[in-house]
């Protein structure tokens, strides 16, 4: 009899495609069969459109109907499509215009009383629809807040089918009660970030230099140190550190998150760089990312542009912690599963904390460790070599000595913030005609070729690396830290003082002030 | 006679003027066997047509082509079959429509019929 189509938005990790949804009415006796390879969210979308039409006082055919999703060699998953299929299939019977819907893009999932509820990926779905070149959108009103942070698309917020068929019709669009908002499967303390200053902590030269360098080149960071020596009060004071994200980034960091569900409807753009502190029991997928069927992001994806801070990291699985040694280099991830390969975007900042030893006390200047050498080796080898030998910064942190610092205030999160946000403007600029920001991303060859030290430091390094001390990796990982101590301290390379506290930094050694700093070796002598 | 069947015969009627109104030309109505009845068979063209006729007075329980489940249209082809057998026609096709009555409490009587169900 007839025939109308509608669009929506399929998701494949964070692209959206655009999906045609076709209604075909045709004599025959009444069936309904949904076509375009669903899962079994969507096929039960047939009896909630169902209801949801007659519940909404119209009539649902008594016809053969076929609804078809192009394109349909596209697997299909979750509940968004339902006011899609209603429309459309309330076109085909003639009882709404369907040159509406060829200009609309329309998600929600139906309740069986025509209500429209929440879901997931709202922001990914309105930016393909954008990109697409549709003007408006509906979407539920819960994910109405996300969705209008996409510029150039126009969105309407639906409460029930009723308001849709209202607002595609142009007639009063009726009153309904507001949507309760669903609980969210993560909890927002997720991606809270910590109301921390550096102001509260005392003394610990060794670990704010060392954050106040993460911060500014986005160098991975490992704390080691007894228990209570304040591990993890460094790292929840990094995230402060870290300048506001970008526009760009921030639609990145929003659209990850939107996905995994941890934007409120209230939502506004993610501004702050995420931090993430994943439980060291945390399963493999849930990490990285993965899901039966297609995949969602993990901790790693929602910590993109922010913090992945992993505490006692040498209780986590080892091929757990070794999952995060190719997005640490390459900045995302691919989750391949049987029915779609999804890339997420996963450029995080990795901070590890852990002890010494099971005890707390080895290496502690105070304590005696009871460890044995075997149960030393065994948990120090938590931590494959090839993680470890990704970690720009290795500090121990040692508890401050009780009145040891009096006198002096400590710097705050804001003083620190000042000169980290010079540190990267130094670096936007230097890269300016390159895709980096950072220190910490420009690849190995371009950094020996476009920005190498001076000679001094050259020979030190490289004395370095043949006796052993550094890898081929380690050794342009030092380079890279090198040019942001420099940036912070605002010279314009750097010198052989920063290159050695580079170093320092790198192996784990105690620092030098920087003013007494001895040449290592041969230098001395010129 | 229960009302149940007087509904049904009323509605059968209605179906078979509807049909010969449709150009159909009724060949037997309530045709039974051991298998079963046939409502109306008809010849539409070069078509032997089974029609089976469903009455409701009412959408309560859903439409009355809903009633039409796949074990009735078994049943009917059967049925189909057992009628060209003892009758020993070769119709160039044959086919199975449904002919829906629905007979409300107030206002007139619909008809909606169905071709080529099965």
């Amino acid at each position: 009899m007839a025939l109308a189509h509608a669009w929506s938005v399929a998701l494949v990790g964070l692209e959206g495609h655009l999906v045609e949804v076709e209604t075909d009415i045709a004599q025959g006796l009444p069936k309904t069969t949904l076509i375009g390879l669903p899962d079994a969210s969507l096929s039960e979308s047939r009896d909630r459109v169902r209801s949801a039409v007659v519940n909404s006082g119209e009539r649902f055919p008594d016809r053969k109907v076929t609804i078809g999703l192009s394109p349909a060699t596209l697997p299909k998953t979750g509940s968004h499509y339902d006011v899609a299929i209603a429309s459309s299939l309330l076109a085909a019977s003639g009882v709404l215009d369907f040159h509406e819907l060829s200009r609309i893009v329309m998600i929600g999932e139906l309740g069986l009383d025509g209500r429209i509820h929440e879901v997931r990926g709202a922001l990914a779905m309105t930016l393909a629809a954008a990109r697409s070149g549709f003007a408006r959108i509906i979407v539920p009103e819960l994910n109405a807040g996300e969705a209008r942070l996409v510029p150039g698309i126009q969105v309407y917020g639906a409460r029930s089918l009723r308001q849709v068929l209202a607002l595609l019709r142009g007639t009063e669009i009726p009153d309904e009660e507001p949507p309760r908002a669903e609980p969210k499967l993560m909890s927002e303390s997720l991606t809270r970030v910590p109301e921390v200053d550096l102001e509260e902590v005392l003394g610990q030269r060794e670990g704010r230099r060392a954050i106040e360098a993460a911060a500014a080149g986005g160098h991975h960071l490992y704390l080691h140190g007894p228990p209570g020596s304040g591990k993890t009060m460094l790292a929840e004071r990094l995230s402060g550190l870290m300048p506001d994200l970008s526009t760009e980034e921030s639609l990145e960091v929003s659209a990850v998150h939107s996905l995994a569900g941890l934007l409120t409807s209230d939502a506004e753009l993610v501004v702050r760089p995420p931090f993430i502190a994943p439980h060291h029991t945390a399963s493999l997928a849930s990490l990285v990312g993965g899901g039966s069927g297609m995949p969602r992001p993990g901790a790693i994806s929602c910590a993109h542009r922010g913090i992945l801070f992993v505490d006692e990291a040498p209780e986590m699985h080892p091929l757990t912690l070794d999952t995060l040694r190719q997005p640490l280099e390459s900045g995302y991830i691919e989750v391949h599963r049987a029915q779609a390969v999804a890339k997420f975007p996963a450029r995080f900042l990795l901070v590890l904390a852990a002890n010494p030893c099971p005890c707390g006390l080895s290496g502690t200047p105070t304590g005696v460790c009871t460890c044995t050498p075997q149960v030393l080796n065994r948990y120090r080898q938590r931590i494959s070599g090839p993680i470890k030998d990704r970690m720009d910064i290795q500090r121990q942190i040692l508890p401050t000595a009780r009145g040891a610092t009096t006198g002096e205030r400590p710097e705050s999160t804001a003083e620190v913030a000042a000169r980290v946000q010079v540190a990267r403007d130094r670096q936007s600029f230097r890269y300016r005609e390159t895709p980096w920001r950072l220190n910490s991303e420009v690849p190995g060859p371009i950094l020996r070729r476009d920005y190498p030290l001076d000679e001094a430091s050259q020979r030190l390094l490289e004395e370095h690396y043949s006796s052993g001390r550094l890898t081929a990796r380690g050794f342009d990982r030092v380079v890279r830290l090198a040019w942001t101590l420099a940036d912070l301290a605002g010279v314009e390379r750097p010198t052989v003082d920063l290159t050695h506290q580079a170093f320092q930094l790198r192996s784990g050694a105690l620092l030098t002030e920087l003013s007494d700093v001895r040449p290592i070796k041969g230098d001395s002598a010129a | 006679m229960r009302t149940k069947d007087a509904v049904g015969q009323y509605g059968e009627q209605l179906a078979a003027e509807h049909l010969a109104k449709a150009g159909f030309t009724i060949l037997e109505r309530n045709w039974r066997c051991e298998l079963g009845e046939i409502d109306i068979v008809a010849r539409d063209g070069d078509a032997l047509v089974v029609c089976e006729v469903k009455t409701r007075r009412g959408l309560g329980y859903g439409s009355p082509l809903e009633s039409i489940t796949y074990r009735k249209l078994s049943k009917l082809r059967q049925l189909l079959g057992r009628w060209l057998q003892q009758h020993s026609v070769r119709p160039a096709e044959v086919r199975i429509d449904v002919v829906a009555v629905l007979v409300p409490r107030t206002g007139a009587p619909t008809v909606e019929h169905v071709r080529g169900v099965a």
